[in-house]
């Protein structure tokens, strides 16, 4: 029950945030904080227990699960369930959800009600889609999620949100249909097989098909996850999207949204299509790379704050891609640091730069410069989060990206190498961004106020989970390593069974 | 006749009567209240008694009409369509100035064609339904007597009866090949006929008649316009309980008798289904009117269906049943939005007048959205279940070209919907527009239908159960034709040289 309560209590709130908003600005902003710290509350304590229960040989993997049948006619079923892997992307959700309710205190001044409902519509969303394990529930949450974006971007955003908005939307429901096209057909070949109607996870693992079937349903799923991820060619709603949102809606696109996609990878690409995953690995691999270049040369091409960051994005995610694809330990290990790193780094980022533009009113950074003197604590942590995020060891995203290296080099050392050269153009824009922002001379005199109390609420437990990442990472392994034995095993099982065959 | 056949008939006696009683309460005392209060308890009352009929169901009435689960299911949705479209219409009639009280009384003798059609078992009654439901159609489209109503209903007029032409001159050529016009008896027939081009040629021009109902491409040219021109609660009438009737019956017509087993059939239908698709969705993106979006809207949505439609087998008409009911629930509550904001003298339907409504009017344009959304298929609502159904029937059937289709098209039509979403959240103008209180009974009616909405979209299972058990008809040919056989049938070129019929014919015999 208490994976109901995860989802159920964010929908509440954002009901009762949208209601009392007429009685006062502040109801809102304190309910959805309520809900969010007591779902982080909940996520925790499960992290706590599971500390005892998977430590000790468990027969499961499967740290909590509600399961009771929804549409019989379809074999549908309303199937949550959490292991290390959801566990650490649900926490990551709550966490990121408390930071974007802190971030839009002072942003956010009109519609304050409806914000905050889509607010936590959305975030309830992406936790069902880190606990669904029936692909129809999957499919109900990953569309559900997508509508508050849509009007989080559309009525808070920026100048250009309306374009933006309709963007976003269109990409990810037409890669959206054609996952649900590809659900089906798994679906119906599942019925083939073996007479069930099921879209229970659980059964339709190890579903037998030929090989050109596996194939094209499983491009089906990949097409929706890479556009979520995002992966080059599919990317381009991204910069829009990320730029034109409001600070909170940023800050979700990068930290959650994002790693929805590398999620749907890893719970449902390879295990569900292992022979699929494996003949795609090649292209899977050159694309992470194109994206890792690409993302990190147009980042350096940028003048707009907001946008260099959502490219750094696709430049992260590239990595992403390449730990996954490469599926070992190493590799996985990485991939998984990586999304959550770069959901803390990049969502920093984000804030950062969205209370810049609340002070100055602007992301052009042809505006900006010398800001280091008018505000130098602001500084200190953007620098911090920019050296975060190119990958500075003894931060966390260098713990990722040098695994998923690590995980790389085993299938390719070319792929390797030319990723490697990714972190070194990191270096460039990271450092580029910060040299025009807060060195240099202060052109356009700006006297701005520092870090409020509440800013800097958010941004230290940013910086403290990223140096607990980055210095002691082995209890986020511990966590997910069962999940991850778990997926390898999985994606292993139908080899064998065709094998057999 | 006897005593049982009267009784089985008694959904279409009582509207029948209301209409009689209606008119001559009518001669007696012209009240706008009493005419809609009579009209909406006979409607209420021939509900019931759905119902009440259901367990004699199913019964053969003379060779016109089979009053079973299938047929009744339908009656019930398409009275208590009425029922919503008679509530509808109270306040929008009520400030015009001409006389309103026969409106009511074209209503009900429009709702007993479409009884009439979903029960029919023979051309005749088929023929006789359609006319019924199209010669009310024309005064209630031209109801309220200005410029652009009159017009619709011209254009209706004329092409309806065009098409009625058509429709008459398919069943003579049925006749003339088969000698029969009951639906039951053509199965039999229809296989052993000598010339099955005579045959094909009948039912194609009944599929253009059907087809001009329906408002499918290429015979959608009237939809926007009369869309358009029509008061908005009879535009809701034509888009919901006209069309869902004759859909009903175009399952009935193909199925029962096996027709969809032609290959030529086949594929006009699946002609149809692409080109409604695609130009239903492609033409919406290019309209500023609300009522236009929509008639596009509806042209695409019946695209939709028909891919489910093509599917065959009982999972098809399952799914078009599912659809049809969810296509109804969010077209009633879109009209029904579009109705409360207009009043007789104008309707709401540029664009403009849905500027930032949300801001304005909270709950109308929440109900609204929440239409929008079901139409585009998002989840929580109905309109994402029936968009699963069509594409789960696709599925089944291993069409993968036109499912595919149907989300690339479904994904255009997004843009339009999501336009309107816009406008509705989009900062509301300077300018304060006087705004109507909601009427109780619109009110009431909106309530309901977005309960049903999120309610059916959320927890389908009863309305599921209540389909298996009455939606379905007994379909003539194998439930799903093997797949194998259906992709060489449709991959191959050679299989149009091999035969004029599915192999799936032989073997249901």
């Amino acid at each position: 029950m208490i994976l109901v309560w995860l989802i159920v209590i964010p929908l509440v709130a954002g009901i009762l945030a949208w209601l009392t908003a007429r009685w006062s600005t502040q109801f809102p902003r304190w309910i959805s904080l309520a809900a969010m710290a007591l779902d982080l509350i909940i996520s925790l304590a499960v992290w706590i227990r599971s500390g005892t229960t998977v430590g000790a040989g468990a027969t499961t993997v499967w740290l909590a699960e509600v399961d009771s049948s929804w549409v019989p006619r379809f074999g549908i079923h309303f199937h949550l369930a959490i292991d290390g892997l959801s566990l650490l992307m649900l926490v990551l959700t709550f966490f990121l959800g408390i930071m974007s309710v802190l971030c839009s205190w002072t942003e956010i001044g009109e519609k304050i009600g409806f914000f905050h409902f889509n607010l936590m519509w959305m975030l309830a969303g992406i936790a069902g889609v880190f606990l669904a394990l029936d692909l129809f529930l999957f499919y109900f949450a990953w569309e559900l999620m997508l509508i508050p974006m849509y009007f989080l971007i559309a009525i808070w955003g920026h100048e250009r949100r309306i374009y933006a908005a309709i963007k976003f939307l269109l990409f990810t429901q037409l890669s959206g249909l054609l996952m649900l096209i590809a659900i089906l057909a798994l679906f119906f070949m599942h019925h083939q097989a073996t007479g069930v109607f099921t879209f229970q996870y659980g059964d339709l693992l190890g579903t037998p098909l030929s090989s050109r079937a596996e194939f094209w349903i499983m491009l089906g799923f990949i097409i929706a996850f890479a556009v979520k991820l995002p992966v080059v060619p599919l990317h381009s709603w991204l910069p829009d999207a990320h730029s034109q949102a409001s600070t909170a809606g940023s800050v979700i696109l990068a930290g959650l949204l994002l790693k929805t996609g590398a999620y749907g990878l890893l719970r449902f690409v390879v295990p569900l299509f292992p022979n699929g995953a494996h003949e795609f690995t090649p292209v899977a691999l050159v694309l992470g790379v194109i994206g890792i270049i690409y993302g990190a040369v147009m980042a350096f091409a940028q003048t707009d704050l907001k946008r260099l960051v959502a490219y750094t994005s696709v430049s992260h995610m590239g990595f992403v891609l390449l730990g996954i694809f490469s599926w070992n330990a190493f590799g996985l290990q990485g991939a998984v640091m990586s999304m959550i790193c770069h959901g803390l780094s990049t969502g920093s980022l984000f804030i950062l730069v969205g209370a810049l533009q609340e002070r100055i009113h602007t992301r052009d950074m042809d505006r900006m410069g010398g800001l280091w003197t008018t505000v130098p604590r602001f500084s200190g942590a953007a620098l911090f989060f920019a050296l975060a995020s190119l990958g500075l060891p003894g931060l966390g995203d260098f713990v990722g990206e040098f695994l998923v290296l690590l995980g790389s080099y085993q299938l390719s050392v070319g792929i390797t190498v030319v990723a490697a050269f990714g972190i070194l153009a990191s270096t460039f824009y990271a450092l580029r961004m910060v040299q025009r922002v807060f060195h240099g001379e202060n052109t356009q005199h700006w006297q701005l106020p520092d870090l409020s109390p509440r800013e800097a609420f958010i941004v230290a437990p940013m910086i403290i989970a990223l140096l607990w990442l980055g210095l002691y990472p082995q209890p986020v392994f511990n966590t997910f390593a069962p999940a991850m034995q778990n997926l390898e095993r999985l994606a292993n099982l139908p080899a064998v069974a065709l094998q057999k065959r | 006749m006897a005593y049982a056949d009267c009784f089985t008939l008694l959904p279409l006696i009582l509207i029948a009567g209301t209409s009689i009683v209606v008119m001559l309460a009518i001669a007696f005392k012209r009240n706008h209240a009493l005419a809609a209060g009579l009209t909406v308890a006979g409607l209420v009352v021939a509900f019931i008694s759905v119902l009440a009929v259901t367990p004699y169901a199913p019964r053969h009435v003379t060779a016109l009409l089979i009053i079973d689960r299938y047929a009744l299911f339908f009656m019930g949705v398409t009275i208590a369509s009425a029922v919503a479209i008679a509530m509808l219409a109270y306040p929008y009639f009520d400030k015009h100035a001409g006389h309103r009280e026969e409106l009511y009384v074209l209503l009900l003798i429009a709702t007993l064609g479409c009884t009439v059609l979903v029960a029919s078992s023979h051309l005749a009654s088929f023929f006789l339904g359609l006319e019924t439901l199209s010669v009310s159609l024309y005064a209630m489209i031209g109801y309220l007597k200005d410029r652009k109503s009159l017009e619709a209903g011209i254009k209706y007029l004329v092409l309806a009866a065009a098409s009625s032409a058509f429709l008459l001159f398919g069943m003579a050529l049925i006749y003339a090949d088969l000698g029969t016009m009951e639906l039951a008896r053509m199965v039999d027939l229809s296989i052993m006929t000598s010339t099955p081009a005579l045959l094909i040629s009948g039912i194609v021009l009944i599929i253009t008649g059907i087809g001009f109902k329906l408002g499918v491409v290429p015979f959608h040219l009237w939809t926007p316009d009369v869309y358009e021109g029509a008061p908005a609660p009879v535009t809701a009438f034509i888009a919901t309980v006209s069309k869902v009737a004759i859909f009903a019956l175009l399952l009935r017509f193909v199925y029962q008798p096996g027709l969809h087993q032609y290959r030529a059939v086949f594929l006009v239908w699946v002609i149809i289904a692409v080109a409604s698709m695609i130009a239903g969705n492609v033409l919406a993106l290019l309209q500023t009117n609300v009522k236009r979006i929509l008639a596009y809207s509806s042209i695409a949505h019946f695209g939709y269906m028909l891919v489910a439609f093509l599917a065959r087998g009982s999972m098809a008409v399952e799914a078009v049943t599912f659809y049809l009911v969810a296509y109804t629930v969010t077209t009633l509550g879109a009209f029904g939005v579009v109705t409360l904001l207009s009043t007789s003298g104008r309707d709401a339907d540029t664009l403009d007048e849905y500027r930032g409504l949300f801001w304005r009017r909270p709950l109308v344009a929440g109900i609204f959205t929440l239409m929008l959304l079901s139409l585009a298929g998002i989840p929580a609502t109905m309109g994402f279940l029936g968009k699963f159904y069509v594409l789960a029937a696709g599925a089944s059937a291993a069409q993968w070209s036109l499912v595919i289709i149907l989300g690339m098209t479904s994904t255009i039509g997004l843009f339009y919907y999501l336009r309107i979403l816009v406008v509705l959240y989009s900062e509301a103008p300077e300018r304060e527009t006087p705004t109507q209180p909601v009427v109780p009974a619109s009110g009431l009616v909106l309530a309901v239908l977005s309960a049903l909405l999120v309610w059916f979209g959320l927890y389908p299972a009863p309305l599921q159960d209540m389909i298996q058990r009455n939606g379905v008809l007994a379909v003539a040919g194998s439930p799903a034709p093997e797949l194998d056989k259906l992709s060489q049938h449709i991959d191959s070129g050679a299989a149009a040289a091999r035969n004029t019929r599915l192999p799936t014919m032989h073997s249901s015999k």
